[in-house]
């Protein structure tokens, strides 16, 4: 008996039920299918935290895509992860307003506190620590967001205060 | 002088933003109802038109004329699309945040006549993912809108229905170019689209689409109910209307105002931002965003309107300036700029993809004292080979403007970088992509 290739399998079972029925509501309000994919990336990646390759494949199963179609899309937008990442996000800012009022100084104090650098997840899978382009609040810079909390006018200081509010 | 601030005159900081109710109060909503009753769509678009607003999204084209490109009339293609453009992403700008955030019923007041206009049947705010808070002040106004009637079906009985939408992206600076926005909209990688077809015929999904930027969106509202002529002498110049000016870097009062069109840089700067922090000069200011010019001290009377900017040698952009002062190392200036905009290069023609890394990784050779004269004469060739007519997109060319022009006025820090083998400015902390 031949076993029926992995991503098949999983690609037919991995979407919960209120995964579907919040893709389905999206496919509702477009002319075809297809077009919900963003929309579902963000489903998933809000019900998982992060998109795996079973769900790039269960996505484009269920939209009738490739995956590399679906792939294509996923790793097109910086805010689609597509690697496991920690319970908390820090975006920091690191564009031109931030440059100039310093927003290395908060890098250095989140290396200093976490132990982590851009790109990189601590090893209680805690925080994950990411670069950013324009926060739009540069007259307040430098700025950083941690999950849907702005921070604004941080000094290197406020660092560690502000990461232990975050559990 | 106290001068008139219709967009902002409602926009409290600290304070919630008018409900639909008390928007209603202020005179809100008065607008669509002479609009749908009084007018024709064909009038709304005269009166834009006449008004002389130019697109606060960077470009500065004339609202009414690109309205004008939208077939009309019973055989015209539908579905269709007003889509408001609030992906807000160039750096340093932050203007349309305080219009979504501070009164977001104007902003739709604004997209529902828009849509009238060119008799539009879907609307969609295409809104950047950060700003949270204007997502859910967005979401809360349109159900408001709907329930008092101002959206859904036949509304005020005019026979005339539109439905809103709010998008939310997942990040990339080009979703905001406006063909790349409706890939993003139709779920597809945000790359820019050819032009012809201009999304006027051909946009969301093959039909006839208006993208406009939050600011615009927001100043049609007041020219129906005060007419052109009260729109155009809100303003210094030729240039019609008020302008959403911000200023940020090491000025004493960082912040955004909303001033006649084509108030100087001097007074924006020395007056509504405090001037310099002490102990500090200028040396120069990007006035409209990452992608413009950088302008100098020399140019501080310019007016701030498209025509007197672009005479200066750069483009009023979004408005939003950017201000350099002369602790910071120019070269890393532009580096910083260029690490964005590599970063941000969607990737679709080669001068853009490949050009901005090299631009990038030149930069920071310079920075870490390893780059030469040769190196210098480099960047310039890019300028040229990245610039207008070269690529697929205004990204690159964007690009080019802080660039080409630091060169222009700020050469002998590049030369400096050559001959001295490093950085002459203090660095507090390693240089963005040393990761
Ligand atoms: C790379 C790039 C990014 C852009 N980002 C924005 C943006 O975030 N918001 C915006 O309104 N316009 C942006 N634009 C300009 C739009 O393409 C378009 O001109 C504008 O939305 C039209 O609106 P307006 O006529 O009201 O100005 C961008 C253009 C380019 C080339
Ligand atoms: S210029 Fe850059 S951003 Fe624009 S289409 Fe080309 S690669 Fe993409």
């Amino acid at each position: 008996m031949v076993a029926e290739p992995h991503i098949q399998t999983t690609a037919k079972s991995f979407l919960t039920q209120q995964e579907k029925d919040a893709i389905n509501h999206e496919v509702s309000l477009l002319p075809y299918k297809k077009a919900a994919v963003i929309e579902a990336l963000k489903i998933v990646q809000q019900h998982r935290r992060w998109v795996s390759d079973d769900a790039v494949a269960a996505i484009a199963a269920y939209l009738d895509m490739s995956t590399a179609e679906v792939d294509s899309v996923a790793t097109f937008y910086n805010l689609i992860f597509r690697k496991p990442v920690g319970r908390h996000i820090i975006l920091l800012c690191d564009s031109i307003s931030c440059y100039v009022m310093g927003y290395q100084k908060l890098y250095e104090a989140i290396q200093h506190e976490l132990k982590i650098k851009f790109g990189e997840t601590t090893k209680d899978k805690k925080f994950t620590l990411l670069p950013n382009a324009c926060l739009g609040c540069c007259d307040h810079a430098p700025a950083l967001m941690i999950d849907e909390d702005l921070y604004r006018d941080i000094e290197a200081e406020d660092v560690r205060n502000i990461l232990e509010t975050y559990t | 002088m106290i001068y008139e601030r219709p967009l902002t005159q409602h926009i409290h900081i600290n304070r919630q933003p008018l409900n639909l109710k008390e928007y209603e109060a202020k005179g809100g909503y008065a607008a669509v109802r002479k609009a749908v009753k009084e007018m024709t769509p064909q009038e709304v678009q005269k009166a834009v038109q006449d008004s002389n607003l130019k697109g606060r999204g960077g470009a500065g084209f004339n609202t009414g004329i690109k309205w004008s490109f939208v077939p009309m009339g019973s055989d015209a293609p539908h579905p269709k699309y007003l889509i408001c453009n609030a992906d807000e992403m160039e750096p340093g700008t932050f203007k349309d945040r305080l219009l979504l955030e501070g009164n977001p019923h104007q902003l739709l007041e604004g997209m529902i006549l828009a849509a009238y206009a060119i008799q539009a049947d879907i609307s969609y705010v295409f809104l950047r993912w950060a700003y949270k808070k204007a997502a859910a002040l967005i979401k809360q106004s349109i159900a408001e809108a709907y329930a008092a009637g101002y959206l859904g079906q036949n509304i005020l009985n005019s026979g005339w229905s539109l439905d809103m939408h709010l998008h939310t992206g997942v990040g990339r600076y080009m979703c905001g170019e406006e063909t790349a926005l409706l890939n993003a909209l139709e779920g597809k990688r945000a790359t820019p689209r050819a032009k012809p077809p201009f999304p006027q015929v051909s946009g969301l999904f093959g039909k006839p689409s208006i993208v406009n930027n939050v600011e615009t969106l927001c100043c049609i509202p007041h020219i129906i109910n005060n007419g052109a002529d009260w729109f155009k002498k809100l303003s210094f110049t030729e240039d019609a209307g008020t302008k959403l000016y911000g200023v940020s870097g090491k000025v004493k009062r960082p912040g955004v105002w909303e001033l006649p069109m084509g108030t100087t840089m001097r007074e924006l700067l020395e007056e509504h931002a405090g001037g310099m922090r002490n102990g500090l000069m200028m040396r120069g200011v990007l006035p409209g965003g990452a992608s413009t010019d950088f302008l100098t001290p020399a140019h501080l009377d310019t007016r701030l309107d498209y025509q007197s900017v672009a005479i200066a040698g750069s483009r009023l952009g979004t408005g939003t300036m950017i201000v350099m002062d002369d602790a910071t190392c120019p070269v890393g200036f532009v580096h910083n700029l260029q690490h964005f905009f590599a970063q941000e290069s969607c990737g679709w023609c080669t001068p853009c993809r490949e050009g901005l890394p090299w631009v990038e990784k030149i930069l920071l050779s310079l920075e870490h004292g390893e780059g030469t004269q040769a190196d210098i004469d480099m960047l310039q060739m890019h300028t040229q080979l990245l610039g207008p007519g070269n690529t697929f997109c205004a990204l690159a060319p964007g690009a080019m403007e802080p660039l080409q022009s630091a060169l222009k006025y700020f050469m002998e820090d590049f030369e400096r970088h050559a001959h001295e083998k490093g950085c002459p400015y203090v660095h507090e902390a390693v240089a963005s992509s040393e990761w």
